[in-house]
């Protein structure tokens, strides 16, 4: 991002939340990032669903999806 | 997938030495022959298929030591042959009935999950996911995932499945790829927008979860 903002838009922290499995984020970006998801019902729960995207497409990778864990009941 | 009946189903120039979970030549042909069909239907020419295909045979067994799956290999070779396909229609200039095949990463504006002030539009708003680890357990969750990576644009696909299926860092595929670190990271968001939205579609807003052991 070119110029330091105070408040971000869900736009822009979605992007920012992105760019976190991507790059470290230094501190500036951290926290403007933690003050709108600390406001933000959407973002927040964007934030930790980009966790479990990344959980699930790894594991997927390594053919756990091949594999039919649970039988049905 | 159909198993091979004999052995005159030799690859046409791919390396030796395949990984132990792809070492099939039955799921080799098979899935040779789905990229034939899917390459020659967009470039309506029978020997740019062929090099279509063998170019991205190669270039998805480079990384192939990292899969022990096999729908995620699958996956991962078509959205290279995907994009070698785009490349491919791109400087023929031919005008083929695929839309979402040759639309970059530009095209696909973030007007499909924000308003003109960037805040998440009414029925986008991501809600929570109640303990999301309880579906990887389940065979269901697994196809739909597929059916969402499948339905990935190709530019997207391709920068995604390096990042998240291979684990390469982001300067090598930006090196590999020839993108900018800029646009790299504009696929990536759009690519986890879509994702997160088709899983919440099509499992976790649906009822799909079973909730608790």
């Amino acid at each position: 991002m070119a110029l330091p903002k105070l408040m971000l838009n869900c736009a822009e922290a979605t992007r920012l939340l992105s760019e976190g499995q991507d790059r470290e984020l230094p501190r500036g970006e951290r926290t403007v990032l933690r003050v709108h998801t600390w406001m933000c019902s959407g973002c927040r729960n964007f934030g930790e669903q980009l966790g479990f995207l990344r959980q699930a497409t790894r594991a997927y990778a390594r053919g756990e999806g091949d594999q039919g864990d649970d039988p049905k009941p | 997938m159909s198993t091979a009946s004999d052995d005159t189903l030799a690859p046409h120039g791919l390396p030796d030495g395949l990984h132990d979970g792809l070492h099939d030549a039955g799921f080799i042909a098979g899935l040779r022959q789905q990229m034939v069909k899917f390459a020659r239907l967009h470039l309506q020419d029978a020997h740019l298929a062929e090099d279509a295909v063998q170019e991205a045979l190669v270039g998805a067994w480079q990384g192939s030591e990292r899969f022990s799956g096999r729908s995620a290999f699958k996956t991962w070779v078509f959205a290279i042959l995907k994009h070698k396909v785009a490349d491919v229609l791109r400087h023929k200039q031919r005008v083929v009935d695929a839309g979402s095949l040759l639309k970059t990463a530009e095209d696909q504006s973030l007007d499909d999950f924000f308003d003109e002030r960037g805040h998440w539009l009414a029925d986008g708003r991501p809600e929570g996911w109640q303990a999301p680890e309880t579906s990887l357990g389940q065979q269901q969750f697994w196809a739909v995932l597929e059916v969402c990576l499948d339905g990935m644009p190709a530019a997207q696909a391709r920068v995604f499945m390096m990042r998240e299926f291979m684990g390469f860092e982001t300067d090598e595929i930006c090196q590999t790829v020839g993108v900018s670190s800029a646009n790299f990271f504009v696929l990536m968001h759009r690519a986890r927008l879509r994702l997160r939205e088709c899983l919440n579609l099509r499992w976790f807003a649906a009822g799909a979860p079973r909730q608790g052991a």
